[in-house]
């Protein structure tokens, strides 16, 4: 079976949408519904994040909702499970995100393994340096027939950009700006200099950019200079402010899209 | 011999774990550290300073009430009478010197027990640096005297609101500020913890410690060596300067002394070296407290200095080797040792510092051993803590 990386890379080259959600948030059960919705409502790739308790790379929006969703009950073996039963609704491509050390105490292999065989595509673990992938994972999870994603930052040198292109099977995850996850506020002309440099560079992967993507606009701009970008935070807050969680995510992607007007048409 | 490898690993642990963010700044410590602390003209620097500044070297002093008490030749090595109270500042010192090298212009730094915020503070004061020190909002409250000297000395003190809001958390939140500040950002940590090149680092400038004991105990005793170290650990810094010269030195014990809090299986403690396992906390593969899903456990102890779930990649490495031996100390145990011993000796420890002295009721030892203990820093902070037991173990 293709890998539905490779599948929607190959079909799609702009304009892709990656939402990132907490799995087990708002509440335990809610995993399979907003991969549902988010399904239904158009996005192209999700990206589940395993709960952690010391985010280090996260601001305080995805800090509570992984806190939460540890408390809700939330681990390894559950969301396996809840990925399992995703793949009986669902064919989006799914990413998982999250940081080492709960990986590590379920066992790396055995993670890779089985959560490839549940149906997941592609992994991101940002604390993950690329000197232990290559020397001690990159052959167990190239077996398990899934993707791996690294970052790059602003800071990030072009001989690093370059091999971490090359290390990278899935997308290049570009952080948009020297900063935690959560940010809302404009592009600035400085992050896309940084997005055009790395455009230039050609590089042999899609290139997603995160952190900072908010909506409609900070999307359009982002897609502007790379494949697609990822939405975090802005959706978690969504989450924690809905009633409703199909309606939410439906207008949410809507709004993402399309821009507020489209996605809420006023009272008039 | 024990050491570090090229990566940053005693043995299995240590290592970088960081992310992408981070990068840029720990390659660049990774390349420039060593090369710049063996400097004849940083050496030089740093040699005054420790000397005119911190007030080095700090004496070794033969407990003599002490060692009748105990039976045992009984030698303090007085960290407490460094400028600002704790051997925090011997590390401070270095950093502050290798962050003007390499042109950085502001300095954050976490703390637990306010002892490495205000030995932070202070050398910042001395360099003209702007300096932000994050502290849990619990340690905020527990160690007050040192918020205040922080303040003093013209440092920001921010409290960290997240988890446990104690030490883990203001170490979590000063990693996330560099994150969001990489250019002009040094980060002073506290102890040998965080991704290499820290541990390394830490240990080599906090290794002044072992380094005058040694000659030290040759003026006193005629050997350089003695027959145990004994030191507590938070992240273990006290404890990696007391022992780094005795590392490849087979016949000294090196006793780590960690915090039991209510007792070790109470559910209320720190002793990370008993209740830890393998994994990665604040970017070092070592050992540290967690649940099976590999979440990170709050840990307890009423001292806010060894109120830390991991302990340095060094010491998980001479634990898991069995080169240290590990004990572990009560809350309660550190407390009876405090009435006890200010009273022996005339000397107020901190209470993480006590935790060492406490070891003595349990450690084996031969009447002839030479027995040092690192007496990291003094109490004043604690005094509140102090006078707050006071009756139930005076009556
Ligand atoms: C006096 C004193 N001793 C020991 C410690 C524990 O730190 P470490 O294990 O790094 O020496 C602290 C930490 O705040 C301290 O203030």
């Amino acid at each position: 079976m293709t890998n539905r990386l490779d599948r929607l890379f190959a079909e799609k080259q702009d304009h892709i949408l990656n939402v990132y959600f907490t799995a087990g948030y708002p509440s335990l059960e809610d995993t399979l519904p907003i991969v549902q919705a988010l399904d239904a409502a158009g996005a192209d790739l999700i990206e589940i994040g395993m709960p952690y308790s010391d985010p280090l790379a996260d601001g305080p929006t995805i800090q509570e909702s992984g806190m939460k969703a540890i408390q809700n009950g939330m681990s390894i073996p559950v969301l396996l499970e809840q990925i399992r039963e995703i793949r009986k609704h669902s064919d989006i491509p799914l990413v998982l995100m999250g940081y080492f050390n709960p990986v590590m105490q379920y066992g790396e292999k055995r993670f890779f393994k089985d959560f490839a065989e549940a149906g997941v595509d592609g992994l991101i673990l940002p604390d993950l340096p690329v000197y232990e992938y290559e020397t001690l994972y990159q052959k167990a999870v190239e077996e398990a027939g899934l993707k791996m994603t690294f970052l790059i930052t602003p800071q990030t040198e072009e001989a690093r950009i370059r091999a971490i292109d090359e290390l990278s099977t899935g997308f290049v995850y570009m952080v948009s700006n020297a900063a935690v996850t959560g940010g809302q506020g404009e592009i600035s002309a400085q992050q896309t200099a940084y997005f055009e440099r790395v455009a230039a560079m050609k590089l042999k992967r899609p290139r997603l950019i995160g952190f900072g993507i908010s909506g409609h606009q900070s999307f359009e701009t982002a897609c502007r200079y790379a494949n697609g970008a990822i939405i975090g935070s802005a959706f978690i807050r969504a989450l924690s402010e809905g009633q409703d969680i199909r309606s939410t995510v439906i207008s949410f992607v809507k709004n993402v899209r399309e821009g507020a007007a489209a996605a809420a048409p006023s009272a008039k | 011999m024990i050491g570090i490898d090229e990566r940053g690993y005693y043995g299995e642990f240590g290592g970088a774990y960081i992310p992408e963010m981070l990068h840029p700044n720990i390659a660049e410590l990774q390349a420039e550290y060593v090369g710049i602390i063996n400097e004849p003209g940083f050496q030089r620097e740093f040699q005054k300073l420790l000397r005119d500044y911190v007030g080095r070297p700090s004496p070794l002093y033969l407990a003599e009430r002490l060692s009748e008490h105990y039976q045992v030749n009984i030698y303090l090595k007085r960290e407490d009478l460094n400028h600002t109270g704790a051997h925090k500042i011997n590390n401070t010192v270095g950093q502050i010197l290798l962050a003007k090298k390499l042109g950085k212009k502001r300095i954050i730094a976490e703390t637990g027990a306010g002892q490495h915020g205000v030995a932070t503070a202070t050398v910042c004061a001395l360099m003209g640096m702007p300096c932000v020190v994050y502290m849990g909002a619990v340690d905020i409250k527990r160690q007050a005297p040192n918020v205040s000297r922080m303040r003093m000395l013209g440092a920001e003190v921010r409290p960290a609101e997240s988890g446990s809001k104690t030490l883990k958390d203001a170490t979590n939140e000063a990693i996330r500020d560099w994150i969001n500040n990489p250019v002009d950002t040094h980060y002073i940590i506290g102890s040998v913890v965080g991704p290499h090149p820290y541990p390394d680092m830490v240990a080599r400038f906090q290794s002044v410690i072992s380094e005058e004991m040694k000659w030290q105990l040759e003026e006193q005793t005629g050997k350089p060596n003695p027959d145990a170290v004994v030191a507590c650990v938070g992240g273990g810094s006290n404890a990696a300067g007391a022992y780094y010269h005795y590392l490849n030195e087979k016949g000294v014990r090196l006793i780590a002394v960690e915090a039991a809090g209510k007792g070790v299986h109470s559910g209320e403690s720190a002793a990370t070296s008993v209740l830890g396992t393998r994994g990665i906390i604040h970017g070092s593969r070592t050992l540290l407290m967690q649940t099976k899903d590999g979440q990170i456990v709050e840990p307890y102890s009423l001292s806010a200095g060894l109120d830390y779930p991991g302990i340095g990649p060094m010491h998980a490495h001479l634990i898991a080797s069995k080169r240290a031996e590990p004990i572990s100390i009560t809350d309660e145990d550190a407390l009876r040792a405090a009435y006890f011993l200010s009273r022996k000796e005339g000397i107020i420890p901190a209470l993480e510092t006590f935790h060492a002295l406490a070891a003595l009721e349990v450690m084996a030892y031969q009447p002839s051993d030479v027995v040092v203990i690192c007496l990291s820093g003094r109490g004043d902070k604690d005094l509140a803590t102090f006078i707050q037991h006071f009756d139930d173990y005076n009556r």
